[in-house]
C-alpha cells in the first residue's frame, strides 16, 4: 500500500532560516546528480520534514490497510486463499515495520509516529476508509489498490533518500505479487457462477473511483509537487501516474469481462490513452476530513489494539528491568 | 474400528487441531499489542493453516472418496470436527492467547517428535516439518509467558487467571481413546502417558520460572476429540464456512 498524494500545506520551521544558501545549493547539486542522500548527510529541514511525513504516512497506511483485508480472513472461501491473504497481510505489517525504520533514520521515533497516528494528527491513505463488503473486494484491493500503489511506488525506488529508496525496492516486489494474487481472485470469480461474477462487478464499481483518487489531486491543485519533484522524492505528476494506471487497468477489466463504472472511459485513438470522467474530489475531501464510511471504525480498532496492549508492553518493560537489575 | 479407519480419523483430527487453532489466531490479526507480534502471530497462524492443509489432503487420499482439504475444512458440520476443547476457546486477552499456546504447543511438540518416528511415512514427514515450526513458536510464546508472569503485578494476576481458567482443558490432550490406542499399537504412534509425564515436567518448569502458581489437579473437561464441543465452535465454523455453504459447488 502507499501514501496518497497528501500534498499538505508545508509548515515552515524557524530552523529553515538558519540554513545557508550554499548548503542548500550543494544539496541540490547532489540530488541533481542522482546521488543518494543518506541518514547522516546534511539535508534541508524541509526535505527532512517532507520525508518524515511521507514515509510515516506510508507506514501508517500499511498498518491501517491490514484491517479491511483482515475483515475477510476468517471468511476466506478456501484454505489456499486464506493462507495467501494471511501472508499478504503479514507482508503489510512487515512493510510498516521497514518504513517506520526508514523514517526513524530521519530522527523521529516510532513511538512518536504511532502517537501521531493514534491522535489523528498523522494521516493514512484514505482508500482504507472504504469497507470490504464481499470476498470480491479482496480481489479488487489487490488488483486496483495495490496496482495503483505500485504505480506510485516504482518511482520511489529511485527516490533521492537512500533508506526510503531501498525499502521501496523490497516493498515493490511484494506488492506486485499481491497485485497478481488479487487479479487471480477476480479471474476465478469471473469464470465462476453468475453470482460470483456479479460480486466481481460490484467490487469494481465500488473500488474504481476511490482507486483513481489514490493518486491525489490534479497537478494544478497539488501544492507540494514541484518541490518534491525538484528534490527527486517524486518523479511523476499525480495526473501522469493516474493516466498510466488507467491505461494499464482498463484492458485488464476487459479481459475479466467487467466494465469500469465510467461511461466516458473510452480509448482516445489520437493520444493512445483512455479518457476518464470527472473525479468527485468532494468525496475525496470528505473522506480525508474523516467522513468516509470507515474512518472512525479503523481508528477505533487501532486505538483499542494499542490500549489493550498497554499492560503487555508494561510487563515486557518490567521484566527487562528486573533482568537488568539482577545482572547488575 | 480397523487400523485404516483409525489412521484416517487420527490424521483428520490432527488437521482439525491445526485448523481450529489457526482460525482462532487469524481472528487476532490487526489487534496485537506490538507490530512485531502482529508478524509473529500471522506467521504462526500460517504454519497451522499449512499443517491443516497437509493433514487434510492426506486424510482425503486415505479416505479415497475424492474429498480434498477444503471439503474437510468447509463442508463438515461442527460435530465432525474432532479438535480438543482447549484450542477452540475464545481468544480473550493477550495472556489468554499466550497461555493457550504454551499449554498446547508444549504438548504438540512432544506429540510431533513422537509422530516423526511413527510407522506411517506420510504422517512422519508432515510431523518432521511441523516440529520445526512448533519448536520455534513455543520458544517465542514461552518468552512472552515468562514476561507476563514475571512482569508487573497486573500482568502476573492476569496470566495467572488465564492459567487457572485454561488448565481444565489440558487433560483431554492425554486422554487416549480408541483411535489413539489403535494408532499407537498399529503405527508405533505416540504413548500419551509418557508424553503427559514429560509435558508436566516441562510445563511445571515454565510456570515456576514465570513465578506463577501451578493449578492443582481437578476436574478436566473433555469431549472435543469425540465431537462434543463447547458452544464457541459453532460460531467459528459458521463464519469460516459461510461462503462455501452459500455458494454450493462454486470454485474460488
Amino acid at each position: 500500500m502507499y501514501t496518497q498524494g497528501l500534498d499538505q500545506k508545508g509548515q515552515s520551521d524557524k530552523r529553515d532560516g538558519l540554513e545557508s544558501a550554499a548548503d542548500r545549493k550543494a544539496f541540490q547539486k547532489r540530488v541533481d546528480a542522482e546521488e543518494k542522500i543518506e541518514a547522516k548527510d546534511w539535508m534541508p529541514e524541509a526535505y527532512r520534514r517532507t520525508l518524515i511525513r511521507q514515509i510515516s504516512q506510508h507506514a501508517h497506511s500499511e498498518i491501517i490497510g491490514m484491517q479491511p483485508e483482515g475483515n475477510w480472513l476468517t471468511r476466506a472461501p478456501s484454505l489456499k486463499r486464506k493462507a495467501i491473504l494471511l501472508a499478504k497481510i503479514q507482508d503489510e505489517a512487515g512493510h510498516g515495520l521497514y518504513l517506520y525504520s526508514a523514517a526513524e533514520t530521519l530522527g523521529v521515533s516510532r513511538d512518536q509516529m504511532v502517537g501521531d497516528l493514534l491522535s489523528g494528527k498523522a494521516k493514512y491513505s484514505s482508500i482504507f476508509n472504504y469497507p470490504t463488503l464481499t470476498w470480491a473486494d479482496i480481489g479488487a484491493i489487490g488488483w486496483l489498490v495495490d496496482g495503483a500503489a505500485i504505480m506510485n511506488q516504482i518511482p520511489l525506488c529511485r527516490c533521492s533518500y537512500g533508506p526510503y529508496a531501498r525499502a521501496m525496492v523490497r516493498i515493490c516486489k511484494e506488492e506486485s505479487f499481491h497485485q497478481r494474487q488479487g487479479f487471480d481472485i477476480l479471474v476465478e470469480l469471473c469464470k465462476g457462477t453468475p453470482e460470483q461474477k456479479a460480486m466481481a462487478q460490484d467490487a469494481l464499481n465500488r473500488w474504481w473511483w476511490p482507486s483513481l483518487m489514490m493518486f491525489g489531486p490534479s497537478d494544478a491543485e497539488s501544492k507540494h509537487s514541484a518541490q518534491s519533484m525538484a528534490w527527486k522524492i517524486k518523479r511523476f505528476s499525480n495526473d501522469e501516474l493516474r493516466q498510466k494506471f488507467i491505461d494499464v487497468t482498463v484492458p485488464q477489466a476487459e479481459f475479466l469481462g467487467l466494465k469500469v463504472p465510467d461511461d466516458e472511459c473510452i480509448l482516445d485513438k489520437q493520444t493512445g490513452h483512455y479518457r476518464h470522467g470527472e473525479i468527485d474530489w468532494q468525496e475525496f475531501i470528505e473522506v480525508l476530513k474523516g467522513n468516509g464510511p470507515c474512518n472512525k471504525q479503523r481508528m477505533e480498532k487501532r486505538r483499542n489494539a494499542h490500549e489493550d496492549g498497554r499492560w503487555v508492553r508494561e510487563a515486557a518493560r518490567a521484566y527487562a528491568e528486573k533482568r537488568a537489575a539482577k545482572a547488575a | 474400528m480397523n487400523r485404516e479407519q483409525a489412521l484416517l480419523a487420527y490424521v483428520s483430527r490432527l488437521g482439525d487441531n491445526a485448523l481450529i487453532l489457526g482460525q482462532r489466531m487469524v481472528e487476532l490479526v490487526a489487534a496485537y499489542p506490538e507490530l512485531e507480534e502482529e508478524l509473529a502471530n500471522a506467521n504462526f497462524a500460517l504454519d497451522f493453516i499449512g499443517q491443516a492443509r497437509m493433514f487434510y489432503t492426506y486424510a482425503g487420499e486415505l479416505e479415497g472418496k475424492g474429498r480434498g482439504e477444503d471439503d474437510f475444512a468447509f463442508l463438515r458440520d461442527e460435530n465432525e470436527f474432532r479438535n480438543i476443547l482447549l484450542i477452540e476457546q475464545p481468544n480473550g486477552h493477550f495472556g489468554d492467547s499466550i497461555t493457550k499456546l504454551v499449554l498446547f504447543e508444549s504438548f504438540y511438540l512432544l506429540l510431533l517428535e513422537a509422530l516423526k518416528r511413527c510407522a506411517d511415512q506420510r504422517v512422519a514427514e508432515i510431523a518432521a516439518r511441523a516440529e520445526k515450526e512448533i519448536r520455534y513458536h513455543l520458544r517465542h510464546n514461552t518468552q512472552w509467558f515468562l514476561r507476563l508472569g514475571d512482569g508487573t503485578d497486573e500482568s502476573h494476576e492476569r496470566v495467572q487467571g488465564s492459567l487457572d481458567n485454561l488448565w481444565q482443558y489440558t487433560g483431554e490432550m492425554f486422554a487416549a481413546d480408541e483411535i489413539d490406542q489403535i494408532f499407537a499399537a498399529s503405527f508405533n504412534g505416540p504413548d500419551l502417558d509418557a508424553i503427559h509425564d514429560q509435558w508436566m515436567m516441562n510445563v511445571t518448569a515454565i510456570i515456576c520460572e514465570a513465578t506463577l502458581a501451578q493449578p492443582g489437579d481437578g476436574w478436566m473437561a473433555s469431549g472435543g476429540k469425540q465431537g462434543h464441543h463447547s458452544e464457541h465452535l459453532g460460531y467459528m465454523i459458521a463464519e469460516m464456512q459461510y461462503l462455501q455453504r452459500t455458494h454450493a459447488g462454486a470454485t474460488w
